[in-house]
């Protein structure tokens, strides 16, 4: 299974990266009108169908792929490095007062529910692709934290790192040169899992309107967009939800795969 | 027989003292706030330059929380320790790095004392990196040279620790150590999780490079099989005391404390003439008291045959015999 | 001469893994007579645990029984099947292991596992369901009192978190004991209790085995404790048994390479300094060597060594060598 979402998240990440060689319809990610194609079903022209513009919905999908990857690509370069340090320092001086503020900022950043503080701050700022982003992070960050706390407190006990300390190593190579390289395989498979997790939050995102603006294309603009034609014209809707649905349970099988394959190893 | 000589009077500033332990306590806190674990509860010991001191006990003796507490990984309850004549009481990161270089340990359990994501280079290197023993370029070569000191070659530069054997990484474990050249390592029991065909290679070098350069050892343990071939002097402990130390010939010819015996007629030998140098006299019974209720007067007085009465009120007195002996026993204070 | 009571004959098992399969039992052949006590001696990996399990029924699910026979009383074991299986183990054979803690189920009292020893045992089916109760009670208490623990009434309402290792332990010998057995098989029983209370647990586990007639396969790594406890030692290394013997004769006469380096690597009470012990590591046992296993690390090496496996050969009465040097 880990083999099908590896192919999966390979052919994803390929579209979004030469989406303007891939799709059949460049042009039409932009602004474009064709109402002369609109809303026609499959077919030989339009592989996915066409929307309610005549833009061909194949190569809407590609592109949107495309701000799909760049999103999390943003969001997990921003909360991984924050999310691990607050971590690992909160770990190392468990049990003295840093450790306890640090945790409980925290839980208060983890008791509110991703998607509702996500909404709360893209509504209050400008809807574009960035704020998307940033209302994410906020949002994303604790989780990396909480992980690697719990694995930091407990490596920071371990005889190879007494030793180390008795040796009178810095506190900047214990955490980093000691502690962090035995916590990354639970991070690594945390970070494939969440591209799907942080596509999802995004779509939802831009299914109410936030997140990437038209024309440029997002999956749950496009999802949304095409509610309205449902059933007859389904294929607006359902292909930008099938795809959502396939890129984010890839995602999944490989973070699966990729945890079993760590475990494995270590065993 | 001379009465109660503390073992702090008798040493202070003599030179070739290189380490001195007085009346070092060392308490944990239970959950129940009135009890303590009593794990070191009053202990002076000597170690002296270039010297094997043996340490042995059993569980709850508190063998392993005084190699910790001198390390620096405890803070000591009270009382002192004295390196060289320095007072290093308190916890290793208060300590300064000329000490941290000259006081070493060697721990247990191979398995978790090397970092499983480091490389031996990277493992060894670390030492020689924080005190600045070798510049950049020099690391590498100073590193085979400690590889070499321990018999194993430079293959084993790039390997994780994960491909070595239990007495290999106990090797790299003592390599680390030595990296610094310091005067005093403390072994935590260093072959016990090991098979014995394993344990002859490790104490040998042990030995070795103990004569070669010069070091002293505290060396932890339950086996005193193992100390009658390694130690100068031997210290046995129970429950947090010690009760009697001594140097490791007159030791095993006559041991005086009744622990001592009893703990001599149960090691298991492999030969009739060692038989024959076992204590007959004190058969092992009993269990082993928790540190955290430990007997009123003599420790010792729930197991031990030729109890008396007074050994159930009071504690003895720590008392010389001989040159460089001391027992704290009532048998041994009229 | 006593009947033969358990006879390990060509026994070979492997354990199937990810990598391969280690091929770790080459060929076992281990006798127990009536009210005979047998040490097993050998390090770590060289298969004695295997062999303990193979005997009782309860080897993990990767291994594979590649050859050999088992008989037990005369019946052959590997083949009766779950229930034949069951009864030896509740009627035949006991085994007390190495951690008492872990054997001990932590969320029952004393009383509760004893009980379920006795249950499942002819013993139990035996009893009448009126006061089935009382009768269990009493034969636990009496197992208790038989293995030198204080005050056993208090002790059967005890939880095994409550009491030492040495009592955890014997209360696993009075599990062990408390119905009546032929075997008992003792893992390493000692190796994780201090050396005072080592004693007392070995010279009961021996004074209750010679009181009720049993025979005694104690596994160990120490050669000291074998001796205390052994009347014939199998020494194994590398799922091969190197010599057997009676005990004066392994200790007094050493024969295999590998029990010479092992004598010599002992610390001795005589102060004599220690051996160097046995340079190199076990075999790799996915890929053996094909001739004696011994054959890489030993001093006395002969060219038909690295080809050809030694049988045991006997030397002497009763003194067995799995060594060309003694054919």
């Amino acid at each position: 299974m880990a083999i099908v979402g590896l192919v999966v998240v390979l052919v994803t990440i390929a579209a979004g990266v030469f989406a303007p060689f891939v799709a059949p319809y460049p042009q039409h990610a932009r602004a474009f009108v064709d109402y002369a194609n609109a809303m026609r079903p499959p077919c030989s022209e339009y592989l996915l169908g066409s929307d309610p513009s005549g833009r061909d919905i194949l190569s809407r999908i590609i592109f949107a792929i495309r701000g799909a990857l760049k999103m999390s690509v943003g969001v997990l370069s921003a909360v991984v490095p924050l999310g691990v340090i607050v971590g690992l320092v909160a770990g190392y001086h468990r049990g003295t007062r840093l450790e306890a503020v640090i945790m409980r900022i925290t839980d208060v950043f983890l008791a509110v529910p991703p998607l509702l503080l996500a909404l709360a701050i893209s509504s209050v700022l400008k809807p574009n692709l960035f704020n998307a982003m940033m209302a994410v992070s906020v949002s994303w960050w604790p989780w990396y934290t909480r992980l690697v706390y719990s694995m930091a407190s407990s490596i920071r006990n371990e005889f190879y790192v007494q030793a180390a300390e008795l040796v009178g190593a810095s506190r900047t190579h214990i955490i980093f040169r000691e502690i962090l390289p035995n916590c990354l395989p639970p991070i690594f498979t945390k970070m494939t899992l969440d591209v799907g997790f942080v596509i999802l939050l995004g779509a939802s995102l831009s299914f109410v309107g936030l997140g990437e603006q038209p024309p440029v294309p997002a999956l749950g603009t496009m999802v949304a967009d095409g509610a309205k034609y449902m059933p007859e014209q389904w294929w607006v809707s359902v292909f930008p939800g099938l795809a959502i649905m396939v890129i984010v349970l890839g995602f999944n099988l490989l973070g699966d795969g990729i945890r079993d394959m760590m475990s494995t190893e270590e065993a | 027989m001379p009465r109660l000589y503390r073992v702090q009077l008798e040493v202070k500033g003599l030179p070739e003292d290189i380490f001195v332990i007085e009346q070092l306590k060392k308490y944990f806190a239970t959950d129940d706030k009135t009890k303590y674990v009593k794990a070191v509860d009053g202990v002076d010991l000597v170690l002296r330059k270039a010297e094997v001191l043996g340490v042995v006990g059993e569980s709850g003796s508190g063998k392993s929380t005084i190699a910790y507490t001198v390390m620096g990984m405890y803070e000591p309850t009270s009382g002192r320790i004295l390196f060289k004549g320095r007072d290093i009481s308190s916890r290793a990161t208060k300590r300064p790095m000329e000490v941290k270089k000259e006081l070493q340990i060697v721990f247990q359990d191979p398995s978790t004392s090397l970092n499983p994501q480091r490389t031996i280079a990277q493992i060894l290197g670390l030492p020689l990196r924080v005190h600045k023993l070798v510049d950049s370029k020099g690391i590498t070569d100073k590193v085979v040279e400690l590889l070499n000191m321990v018999e194993l070659s430079e293959d084993y530069l790039y390997k994780y620790p994960r491909a070595l054997g239990g007495g290999e990484r106990q090797l790299i474990a003592i390599a680390r150590a030595l990296a610094t050249r310091p005067d005093l390592m403390i072994l935590d029991e260093p072959t016990s999780a090991l098979d014995v065909s394993v344990q002859a290679k490790i104490i040998n070098t042990l030995i070795r490079l103990q004569s070669e350069l010069g070091m002293s050892y505290l060396f932890i343990t339950h086996d005193l099989s193992l100390m009658r071939n390694l130690a100068h002097r031997v210290a046995i402990m129970y429950l947090g005391k010690v009760v009697e130390v001594a140097p490791t010939q007159e030791f095993f010819e006559a041991p005086l404390h009744p622990y001592t015996q009893m703990l001599l007629s149960s090691i298991p030998v492999v030969s009739e003439v060692e038989d024959a140098l076992k204590p007959e006299k004190v058969i092992a019974r009993g269990e082993i008291p928790s540190p955290v209720d430990v007997p009123s007067g003599c420790r010792f007085h729930t197991r031990c045959t030729l109890v008396m009465d007074v050994c159930c009120q009071e504690e003895p007195d720590m008392v010389r015999i001989g040159s460089d002996r001391f027992v704290s026993c009532h048998l041994h204070t009229e | 001469m006593a009947e033969v009571l358990l006879n390990i004959d060509d026994l070979h098992i492997g354990y199937r893994v990810y990598k391969g399969t280690l091929k770790v039992l080459d060929g076992i052949r281990l006798v127990v007579h009536t009210g005979e006590k047998v040490g097993v001696v050998g390090e770590t990996g060289c298969g004695k645990t295997t062999t303990m399990r193979a005997v009782m029924g309860i080897l993990p699910r990767q291994a594979i029984i590649k050859g050999g026979r088992i008989t037990f009383k005369g019946k052959d074991i590997m083949v009766c099947g779950p229930q034949g299986i069951r009864t030896v183990r509740t009627d035949g054979m006991s085994m007390i292991f190495q951690d008492p803690t872990a054997a001990l189920n932590p969320v029952f009292t004393v009383g509760e596992q004893l009980a379920d020893v006795i249950k499942y045992s002819h013993v139990g089916r035996g009893l009448e369901r009126r006061g089935a109760q009382q009768a269990i009670t009493a034969m636990s208490i009496e197992a208790l009192k038989q293995t030198a623990l204080p005050d056993p009434q208090r002790i059967i309402t005890n939880y095994p978190f409550q009491l030492s290792g040495g009592m955890r332990q014997r209360v696993c010998i009075s599990m062990a004991l408390v119905t009546a057995r032929d075997l008992l098989i003792a893992d390493e029983p000692t190796t994780n209790l201090d050396v005072t209370i080592q004693d007392q647990v070995l010279r009961l586990i021996k004074q209750l085995v010679e009181e009720k007639s049993m025979s005694l396969i104690l596994v160990t790594h120490s050669l000291g404790v074998a001796r205390m406890m052994s009347d014939r030692i199998y020494v194994m290394y590398a799922g091969n048994i190197v010599e057997a013997a009676p005990t004066e004769k392994v200790f007094g006469n050493p024969l295999h390479p590998y029990t010479q380096g092992l004598l010599r690597s002992v610390p001795k009470l005589t102060g004599e300094g220690i051996g160097f012990g046995i340079p190199g590591r076990i075999p790799d046992y996915f890929n053996p060597p094909a001739g004696c296993r011994f054959y890489p690390r030993c001093d006395f090496r002969l060219p038909e060594c690295e080809n050809e496996k030694p049988e045991l050969y006997e030397t002497d009465e009763g003194h067995y060598v799995a060594c060309f040097i003694h054919r």
